[in-house]
């Protein structure tokens, strides 16, 4: 009998035991769940933020990659049929490919333009001083505030009338106008924090303004260089008014063919996907490059 | 023989005149110094030199030739300034070569000057680095070693130390000279500090709101300072001024009476203003020795430096400060008695020229 109760009684003390081991286990519970419940609330916010976001890029994507039939019959989230056939249609068709060479073209040429012009202009207002130079600065910059829309129709009629339309050039020279001062604005910026002593420095030390410009100068601002012309690149080539007023074959840019692709047998949408998934593409590589200077230019108080 | 000579030069930016009629000629091999407050037109002079600016009027002459419109691209002439200003894109050995590269010297040469250069100021080791990875000091060692590269015969040196921590400055202040001393160039110094400038010794050229007060030997313009204006350009803290009545052989100095003796006697009758060093006002007449002038002021501030302090008092509508060995804490607004010896008058007009100065005691000695 003694055998027997020895051991009940045993049992019974573990048993206090294993519910008092249970009872830290609960108490102890409830925080552990809060950690972990905490990290995903963090987290709540932006997620959601960020397939907001990237929603419609997602859809885009996938849209290129559905044949037509399967975008108009049924809703689904990842295709049944994936296809490359879009993409192909757009790198073997030349009125399509042809677009975005053109776009390329005038984008490139208007950001070399555009920067080409604003440094002298900027390095003009950053260390002189002449009659009327706010003003001047004040002007440039309220070019930016008037809509594309406004300079279409003077711009058509000028350009036809001397043999630019339809020309790559005509299209860089265009936006220009809303470039130049962009770019002078930024740069003005950058150039006013080097100090004025290191062009005295430079010009004591026997070199000429062009060669202390590109090879003293320039340097010190080549993050400045890189915004403004990340910022001339972006509107050319996401402008769409213009570059469409003032083409017609020749120099017809991407934005203007994709908005021509209702054809006999209704609209293209998988091609149309495809066209605008490649029109992301150049944007985000050139923001991967300047991603740095950017964060530098807001620091500096321009951009 | 190298001189650099300024012709009545004027500078006038718009409508204030930063450069008032200014002539002086300044010789190869010497160490000239620039000294005067804050805008009293150091930096503008020395523009003007090196030709950064166009004078208004008047010319420069350098070596008899005229180059007043001449670009600063096509003078010899190295400049350091108070900032520290080297090319951050390029490496120190860079930033040092960089006169001698635009002038395409070879490039032998080039690595020999620099090199020696380098080791003067004692920046060989950081030749590799960027500018703005090197201290302060050695980033103005860098600007002086661009500057002594060069060989210029017209060497401007705007505050050069005045950015830099108190034991470095003396480092500097005491190789600069030397190293420029070399070359052979004329050298020419800016400061604010006219401790700075007797410890450089060469000429000085004190500055007043644009106009050049007195030029010559640094301790004959300290000691026989021409007008009331150099004597308070060269006198850190400024110097102690009072307006004296002097009438028969005796001084009225406020409302004190004494005869006229030191510096003051022989005067004619007349009204003169009298200057005197914060280290000649003394608060015990020990130290003023025999025939001192005892007056009467009120105390207004003291300010004590480890060892010394400055008892800055009033009297008779003037506020003098006394510079005296020791811990003295008068009390603030109490009467204190105040020293004076006439031995140690500067006495000027009442235009301000210079009518006796102290006689120094060094020479006599």
């Amino acid at each position: 009998m003694k055998d027997t109760r020895i051991p009940a009684g045993s049992a019974a003390k573990i048993d206090t035991q294993s519910t008092r081991a249970r009872g830290g286990v609960v108490e102890k519970a409830p925080t552990r769940a809060a950690v972990r419940k905490r990290i995903p609330k963090r987290w709540i916010v932006p997620t959601l933020y960020i397939i907001f976001l990237l929603l419609p890029i997602y859809w885009l994507f996938t849209m290129s990659v559905k044949t037509n039939q399967e975008i108009l019959s049924t809703f689904n989230l990842w295709p049944d049929q994936f296809t490359f056939d879009n993409y192909m249609v757009i790198f073997t068709d030349p009125s399509w490919y042809r677009g975005y060479i053109n776009s390329t073209i005038y984008v490139v040429m208007n950001t070399v333009i555009s920067v080409g012009v604003a440094l002298p202009a900027a390095y003009a207002f950053s260390r002189y001083t002449f009659l009327g130079d706010k003003h001047l600065f004040f002007w440039l910059l309220t070019n930016r505030m008037a809509p594309p829309a406004v300079f279409a129709l003077p711009f058509f009629q000028l350009y036809s009338s001397v043999g630019l339309f339809d020309t790559h050039l005509a299209v860089a020279l265009a936006h220009c106008l809303f470039n130049v001062p962009l770019a002078v604005w930024i740069l003005e910026g950058f150039m006013s924090g080097v100090p004025k002593e290191i062009d005295e420095t430079a010009y004591i030390d026997g070199y000429s303004f062009p060669r202390f410009f590109t090879k003293i100068f320039m340097p010190q601002i080549a993050s400045g260089i890189g915004v403004a012309a990340f910022f001339c690149f972006m509107f050319s080539w996401v402008e769409l008014l213009l570059a469409r007023t003032l083409t017609a074959t020749e120099a017809k840019p991407i934005s203007a063919i994709m908005t021509r692709t209702v054809s006999a047998s209704g609209m293209d949408w998988g091609v149309l996907a495809a066209a605008g998934m490649l029109t992301l593409i150049p944007g985000a590589i050139v923001i991967y490059f300047v991603r740095n200077y950017i964060a530098k230019g807001f620091a500096l108080g321009r951009v | 023989m190298t001189t650099l000579e300024m012709r009545n030069v004027t500078k006038v930016v718009g409508r204030e005149t930063h450069i008032r009629d200014v002539s002086m000629t300044l010789e190869r091999g010497t160490l000239n110094v620039l000294l005067g407050p804050t805008l009293s037109g150091k930096t503008s002079l020395m523009r003007l030199m090196a030709g950064l600016d166009a004078p208004t009027s008047g010319q420069v002459i350098m070596d008899g030739t005229d180059v007043t419109g001449l670009p600063v691209q096509k003078r010899s002439v190295a400049m350091v300034y108070q900032q520290f200003i080297n090319y951050p894109t390029l490496s120190v050995w860079e930033n040092i070569a960089s006169p001698l590269k635009v002038a395409r010297r070879p490039k032998a040469e080039i690595e020999e000057k620099v090199r020696h250069a380098a080791k003067l100021l004692r920046i060989e080791k950081m030749l590799d680095r960027t500018p703005l990875e090197l201290s302060g000091g050695q980033q103005q060692r860098t600007a002086l070693a661009r500057a002594l590269v060069k060989g210029a015969d017209l060497v401007l040196l705007d505050e050069p130390l005045a950015n830099l921590d108190y034991k470095l400055r003396e480092e500097l202040r005491e190789e600069l000279p030397r190293v420029f001393a070399e070359t052979g160039a004329i050298m020419v110094y800016a400061t604010t500090e006219p401790a700075e400038a007797l410890l450089l010794g060469g000429n000085t050229a004190t500055l007043h709101e644009g106009a050049v007060t007195q030029f010559g030997p640094t301790l004959q313009v300290y000691r026989k300072p021409h007008d009331k204006l150099t004597a308070a350009v060269f006198s850190d803290p400024p110097m102690n001024f009072i307006d004296v009545e002097v009438k028969g052989g005796r001084v009225w100095i406020g409302e004190s009476v004494t005869p006229a003796r030191g510096s003051l006697s022989g005067l004619r009758d007349g009204g003169y203003t009298i200057g005197f060093r914060p280290n000649h006002l003394y608060l015990t007449p020990e130290e003023a020795g025999p025939g001192h002038i005892e007056l009467e002021g009120i105390v207004a501030v003291t300010e004590i430096t480890g060892s010394e302090s400055f008892v800055h008092a009033d009297y008779a509508n003037c506020r003098w400060v006394a510079l005296s060995h020791g811990i003295h804490e008068p009390e603030i607004d109490a009467p204190v008695r105040l020293f004076l010896d006439p031995d140690r008058f500067f006495v000027f007009e009442r235009d301000g020229s210079l009518v006796a100065a102290p006689e120094t005691k060094a020479k006599a000695a």
